[in-house]
């Protein structure tokens, strides 16, 4: 028999306007169908039709990004939200750990509230009795039992949260998210509590951003997006699935940004502060492509890259030099370079022309890159100074550090035992 | 309807629940001041002290029931201030807020919705209880004597209790709707206190020589519980059996809407406080 059986479910969210309120108050005044009238003009669907079940024994993890539902999908199980449509079954005692110590009082003291709480989450003051030191000892707050949980640290007030839920000992644990305010000592901790939960064969839901725990403890894994289930299996195949989309929405949302802010142009205030020059050559239009020529904003380490000027002189000038120079998010300079250092010697230009600047592999990490172009005379003086005006992003599946990625390999001597994870098998979807 | 009584009946599960959550408010509530459950009977007294001294000393009470003497109107007074201001006006305050300000227990824990208005009636109904003894004590302090019908005052209690607690189900639920309930109770309660005789008596002759204002005053339940509270202690009579009684039918109907609109209104709970 499966612990938590979902079927089908799907949970709706109402929007209230202040207006609708308003008549809802009057017509349930004047009409009295206060029940009627409570409909509401918006709906958000939180869960869209989701349907799973998790073994007894095994652990469930949950990703998605913020807003995904993974919360309402949890409230609905504990039973605090319910279903609009579908079916949620649940055998066995649940304790949720949606929010620690939600229910703690501040004016009393810990230990007042460690029964109050206690008898909140279905225990006996019996059983609290017994295990109340086993509680007291894993919060760590023997010192403090007995002030105002109102004079505790953050830290303090979710270890005995934390603490009391754990030692309720249920059959289903729900954890939402509730591991990042703890410390260094307390979340290993905390893991261990679960770890020991899943080897006495609890049921664990576990919905969480940081996807190496999640993998780490997980059997199996559902990614919900926008309250629809997109994919539900194997954690390590679930997960890269999830990386890769937000991934590609990072650069999704990169290429929109900047094609927005190159259609706003000088009209821009910072875009203005940021050049600078007399304008005898001015540089028109700058644009980034890939190695074929089109034009791109977010490459990988190994990617090629071409900046291409369009610039427009008057008059014919002799002393000139075109640069570039390539800055991180930090403002660390990675490369820069102009046409004079390179040992070109400028002769004259006038009219319309392209510069060209070829970079045949990137080689740099993840991350936000700005570009300087500049146009100017050997002694510095400017004619067309853009600065960090132009921006690219190096998305790559690697999570190294520093700035450069050198195009590299590694070799091990026979007696290393040593193998390579595989990289993500990109399976189908499921569902 | 049975499911109804079923879903009351259910409520008996979560006693030791009430228990604690009631200590938990009474120990909550003077946490930290200097004179702690003091504060249960400075309030009322206070209160009784003004209106003895503008209503008995300054405006004088022209009405023979009074012996035309202050004192006995402060124990009049007394007997409806007590129950009314102390239990009934801050158990529907109370719950007018009581889901807004405890939303952490609704959003965040599996958590049975329906005993929160309960505490608060509880609560509230403790603190009445703390006054009680000094209700008592001013009866030989005001020239008046015990009587054996003080023995009817549990049932007097029971009605309001039950009255109380239907009316705090519905004000509860629906503020977290209308949130407007919350200000209107405030303006409702001061003129529900003054539609109920507890400044002053039926017996009065401009409510007798009215029979529209007599008949206004008969229709509110609160009228013949503070007169339940005033025979019991004051006038030392047999409780008005008949009224009372239709009151507390009144009163369970009252409980049985209140915790039908509650229920029904449940679910909206979580996302809407």
């Amino acid at each position: 028999m499966p612990a938590i059986e979902i079927e089908n479910l799907s949970r709706i969210y109402r929007k209230y306007s202040e207006q609708h309120r308003f008549k809802t108050f009057k017509s349930a005044i004047l009409k009295g169908d206060l029940f009627k009238s409570l409909k509401s003009d918006e709906k958000v669907m939180a869960l869209d039709n989701i349907s799973f079940k998790v073994e007894k024994g095994t652990t469930f993890g949950v990703i998605g990004e913020n807003g995904s539902g993974k919360s309402t999908l949890l409230k609905v199980v504990s039973g605090i939200s319910k279903p609009t449509s579908g079916r949620v079954l649940v055998n066995g005692k649940v304790s949720a750990l949606i929010e620690l110590g939600a229910g703690f009082h501040p004016e009393i003291t810990g230990r007042e509230n460690i029964y109050i709480n206690g008898v909140m989450l279905g225990l006996s003051r019996e059983e609290i009795d017994k295990k109340f030191n086993d509680i007291v000892r894993f919060a760590e707050l023997e010192d403090f039992i007995d002030a105002p949980v109102k004079t505790y640290s953050s830290g303090m007030y979710m270890r005995l949260g934390f603490s009391i839920a754990i030692n309720v000992n249920p059959d289903v644990l729900l954890v939402d998210e509730v591991l990042a305010v703890g410390d260094a000592s307390f979340v290993p901790r905390c893991l261990e509590r679960i770890d020991e939960f899943r080897r006495r064969k609890k049921t664990i839901l576990f919905v969480s951003h940081d996807l190496i725990t999640v993998e780490k403890i997980c059997d199996r894994v559902a990614w919900l997006k926008n309250g629809k289930m997109k994919a539900l299996g194997d954690p390590k195949r679930v997960i890269d699935q999830y990386i890769q989309d937000v991934k590609s929405k990072k650069e999704k949302d990169f290429e929109k940004k900047q094609q927005e802010e190159e259609a706003q142009g000088d009209l821009d205030q910072e875009r203005r502060e940021n050049r600078w020059g007399n304008r005898e050559i001015e540089i028109e239009k700058v644009r980034l492509m890939d190695l074929s020529g089109r034009e791109k904003r977010v490459f990988t380490p190994s990617d090629g890259m071409v900046i291409e000027m369009d610039f427009h002189t008057k008059n014919p000038i002799k002393d000139f030099v075109f640069g570039i120079g390539m800055f991180n998010s930090q403002g660390v300079c990675c490369y820069g370079t102009n046409t004079v250092l390179e040992g070109f010697k400028s002769e004259s230009v006038q009219g319309r022309g392209k510069v060209s600047f070829l970079i045949k592999s990137l080689d740099l990490i993840n991350g936000t890159y700005y570009l300087d172009v500049a146009a100017h005379r050997q002694d510095g003086f400017p004619y067309d100074y853009h600065r960090n005006l132009y921006s690219f992003m190096i998305s790559s599946k690697f999570i190294d550090s520093g700035i450069y990625r050198p195009q590299h390999s590694w070799k091990f001597s026979p007696g290393i035992k040593i193998t390579k994870k595989k990289q993500s098998e990109k399976e189908k979807q499921h569902g | 309807m049975l499911r109804l009584i079923k879903k009351l009946k259910g409520l008996y599960k979560y006693r030791v629940l009430i228990r604690t959550l009631v200590g938990r408010e009474l120990k909550a509530r003077y946490r930290g001041t200097v004179l702690g459950f003091v504060w249960s009977f400075v309030n009322p007294l206070l209160l009784l002290t003004v209106y003895t001294f503008v209503f008995g000393f300054i405006l004088r009470p022209r009405d023979p029931s009074f012996d035309a003497s202050p004192w006995s109107y402060a124990l009049f007074l007394f007997c409806g201030i007590l129950p009314w201001q102390v239990w009934f006006a801050a158990s529907s305050q109370e719950s007018a807020n009581i889901l807004i300000a405890q939303g952490n227990l609704i959003k965040k824990m599996l958590f049975p919705t329906e005993i929160l208005p309960i505490v608060s009636v509880t609560s509230n109904f403790v603190h009445f209880l703390f006054g009680l003894p000094i209700l008592l004590l001013f009866v030989p302090l005001m020239g008046k004597t015990y009587t054996p019908y003080l023995l009817f005052l549990p049932v007097v209690i029971l009605v309001q209790y039950v009255f109380t607690l239907g009316f705090c189900f519905l004000v509860s639920s629906l503020t977290v709707h209308f949130r407007d309930i919350k200000d209107i109770l405030t303006n409702l309660l001061t003129f529900w206190f003054f539609s109920t005789p507890i400044i002053y008596a039926m017996t009065f002759e401009p409510v007798q020589k009215h029979p529209l204002l007599k008949l206004f005053l008969n229709l509110n339940p609160m009228t013949h519980i503070m007169s339940g509270y005033q025979s019991c202690v004051y006038y030392g009579e047999l409780i008005h059996w008949k009224r009372l009684g239709v009151t507390f039918l009144v009163s369970i109907i009252l409980l049985f809407i209140g915790y039908y609109v509650f229920d029904r209104l449940r679910d909206s709970f979580p996302e809407e406080v």
